[in-house]
């Protein structure tokens, strides 16, 4: 019955490849994206009565606490940087990582209502999520920066070097670590529920795992290469080292945590792209 | 031939039913284990066709099972049915919201669907904002979106809130915001379930003139789900019909109506009810008025048929009343044959239908009735318990779009009335 210059312009499957993940589409709704990076810097302004000073505080006490407990109770090693410094390197990028996994993690979830009722590219969400929280990680490492700048030309303790320039590949490679994870695990729980509660906690004993509050030098030499299996080593010693100009970092690290990002980034979109086509079912 | 706009492949959808998450590791499992040897997913074949009456016997249910139609390019298709027909579930599949279990859909044009007015409004932006928001969850660029902000605005009707947040705005104008924004979409084909539903009679009239616009001027293709008949007769040329998840009926408009309604009075003839030695059952309501109508408006005009059965060893000489309830149960009316001494004989073990015709102009709801039965050769009188009889919706018997509603103490019926003004 099909005429000859029948035309179609889309086909809606039952079945989808692993591999149909449609960029061009995700690119043409880049404007949605802005918008919704947008709005999470409208409602965040207009529900805090001290608004981004509350960036400054949270990471403020933290160090505070840290600086007591592993720097004085622990007495932990810094590698004989200043220990506010050390901390502050650590947590603020520690921050961006977590909370961007934490969200993009229950993205499915927290955004049902809206899922369910409209379609766009279901990448958009976590991608908003992520560069959201470059809002919040560029306040916290502005703060970070007054500390270097003190500690630099007031004290002499740090040494920042040329490696300060890797800055944007670090984020780019955080960010896409805490979207491919989160990817995963947010597709996961839309049918295994459970696995809200192993992330919760997961992300609290991960910070353990990471060279966050110690260096990575502290670690024997003997249980070093499981410590750098984590993508997150790489990143964190590549940060100090730009920053404080100490630490044992080494570029293959680094080429080690971005080639393992890329992979769980690449798995994280596909699982992704195959269970937002049919999680409003299971949500 | 025209060119089709969409065309629908054996779309199947099944859901699961009752707790999601229990055991679905299990049946995953299974799935898995079934596909390594190559082998038909168990679960597909199970599950049954979606009688939400009966009660299910399997954990899966088929929402919608092997559609197949063909959409024209410019056509208005109607999709109508009964609740949990699947009307709903299809648009979400169209709208890829959700994918089909079985088959496919070939789609030409873009597609901008409606599920719901003010998806993704914020309450704490403003009314701007949201536009904005809202314009680009339904697929607009952000040009887009500003070429015809004015035009939206205008259409809405909201200029002097527009930079307010839209926490602050009555429900009302929250509607025709978001209205605005989904009428202005530039696609080829229009998505709209039963949005129209909120928002005021004279808006609800300027959105269906909108969509109106919409199919028969740029040639666009609009599927349309509601339960609102006039609207539906009024916006469709086409009519595609569904039944517990399956094409009952699909064509032109008027006769996919007709089936509706035909199919609507199959179904409702209830089961006999035992009134002492007699039996009363068959009830049929047919709106006399407008034969395409399926639901009874207000100032129809209808009919009700019904059967008495004589149980009883002797000839019987009854007199019956039939007792209309509402929603809250307060008796409304009753018609009967008490008052007009027209006492009806049944032979025994025979039956006899019954015919009523009556006019009432009834305040929209649900209506539900009682039988009493007086037998004169028993003595007894006895009633049934009660029943649902039929629905009305408002049938704009004023002209102006404007109704009156219980909840607002319009009273239980509406008579025709004239206001006139004497002294001007």
């Amino acid at each position: 019955m099909e005429t000859q210059n029948q035309i179609w312009t889309e086909e809606i499957k039952s079945k989808n490849s692993l591999f149909s993940v449609n960029i061009k589409e995700v690119w043409g709704h880049r404007d949605l994206m802005f918008m919704l990076v947008k709005k999470d810097f409208i409602t965040f302004y207009k529900q805090t009565i001290l608004g981004p000073i509350w960036f400054f505080i949270q990471p403020i006490m933290t160090i505070a606490m840290y600086i007591i407990v592993f720097g004085n109770i622990a007495k932990l090693s810094t590698d004989g940087l200043p220990q506010i410094a050390f901390y502050l390197a650590g947590t603020v990028i520690w921050n961006y990582f977590s909370e961007s996994l934490n969200k993009t993690a229950t993205v499915f979830k927290d955004n049902a209502a809206v899922f369910g009722k409209v379609y766009f590219p279901r990448l958009i969400m976590p991608i908003s999520i992520v560069v959201s929280g470059l809002m919040k990680f560029a306040i916290q490492f502005s703060l970070f920066l007054i500390a270097v700048l003190y500690f630099t030309f007031i004290e002499g303790t740090v040494h920042p070097n040329i490696w300060i320039l890797a800055t944007p590949l670090l984020i780019v490679l955080m960010a896409s670590l805490a979207l491919g994870l989160g990817m995963i695990f947010s597709s996961l729980t839309t049918k295994y529920k459970d696995l809200v509660f192993l992330l919760s906690f997961g992300i609290q004993l991960a910070m353990y795992a990471t060279p966050v509050i110690y260096p990575l030098s502290t670690i024997p030499e003997k249980y070093k290469w499981i410590v750098e299996l984590n993508p997150l080593t790489g990143i964190f010693e590549c940060f100090r080292y730009g920053y404080l100009g100490s630490g044992s970092f080494e570029a293959s690290t680094l080429a080690i945590s971005s080639g393992l990002i890329a992979i769980i980034f690449i798995i994280g979109v596909l699982i992704f792209n195959k269970v937002e086509k049919s999680f409003m079912d299971s949500v | 031939m025209t060119n089709l706009a969409i065309k629908a492949e054996n779309i199947s959808k099944q859901y699961r039913l009752g707790e999601v998450g229990t055991g679905t590791l299990s049946h995953d499992l299974n799935r898995l284990w079934h596909k390594i040897r190559g082998k038909q997913d168990p679960y597909l074949r199970v599950g049954e066709s979606n009688d939400r009456t009966k009660k299910s016997t399997t954990d899966y249910v088929w929402s919608l099972r092997d559609l197949n139609f063909e959409i024209e390019q410019g056509d208005a298709v109607g999709i109508i049915g009964r609740n949990g027909a699947g009307k709903s579930t299809l648009l979400k599949l169209l709208s890829k919201v959700t994918k089909p279990t079985t088959g496919n859909f070939k789609i030409n044009g873009r597609i901008a669907s409606l599920l719901e007015v003010g998806t993704g409004f914020n309450p704490e932006m403003t009314g701007r904002e949201n536009v904005y928001m809202n314009g680009a969850m339904l697929g607009m660029r952000r040009d887009e979106i500003k070429r015809k902000f004015d035009e939206i605005v205008d259409f809405s009707g909201v200029e002097k809130y527009i930079d307010t947040p839209v926490k602050r705005y009555s429900s009302g104008m929250y509607v025709r915001l978001a209205f605005a924004v989904a009428a202005h979409l530039e696609s080829e084909i229009l998505i709209v379930d039963e949005v129209l539903a909120v928002g005021d009679a004279e808006f609800q009239k300027k959105c269906l003139g909108k969509m109106g616009s919409v199919s028969e001027g740029e040639g666009r293709t609009v599927l349309f789900v509601s339960h609102n008949m006039s609207a539906i007769t009024a916006l469709c040329n086409k009519g595609l019909y569904l039944n517990k998840g399956e094409i009952a009926s699909k064509g032109i408009i008027g006769d996919v109506l007709k089936d509706y309604h035909n199919s609507i009075n199959e179904n409702d003839v209830i089961s006999y009810y035992n009134v002492g030695d007699l039996a009363v059952g068959g009830f049929k309501f047919t709106n006399l008025s407008n034969l395409g109508f399926s639901v009874i408006q207000t100032g129809d005009l209808l009919s009700l048929k019904f059967k008495i059965k004589n149980n009883y060893s002797k000839k019987c000489n009854i007199e019956f009343n039939i007792e209309f309830f509402d929603s809250s149960e307060i008796d409304i009316f009753c018609v009967g044959n008490e008052f007009n001494n027209k006492v009806l004989e049944i032979e025994p073990s025979s039956e006899t239908e019954i015919r009523i015709q009556f006019k009432i102009n009834l305040i929209p709801d649900k209506y539900y009735m009682k039988v009493w039965i007086n037998n004169f050769t028993t003595f007894e009188t006895n009633y049934t318990d009660l029943f649902f009889g039929f629905e009305v919706e408002y049938g704009d018997i004023f002209g102006t779009g404007k109704q009156p509603k219980k909840e607002n103490s319009h009273g239980f019926v509406i008579p025709e009335y004239e206001v006139n003004y004497l002294s001007m």
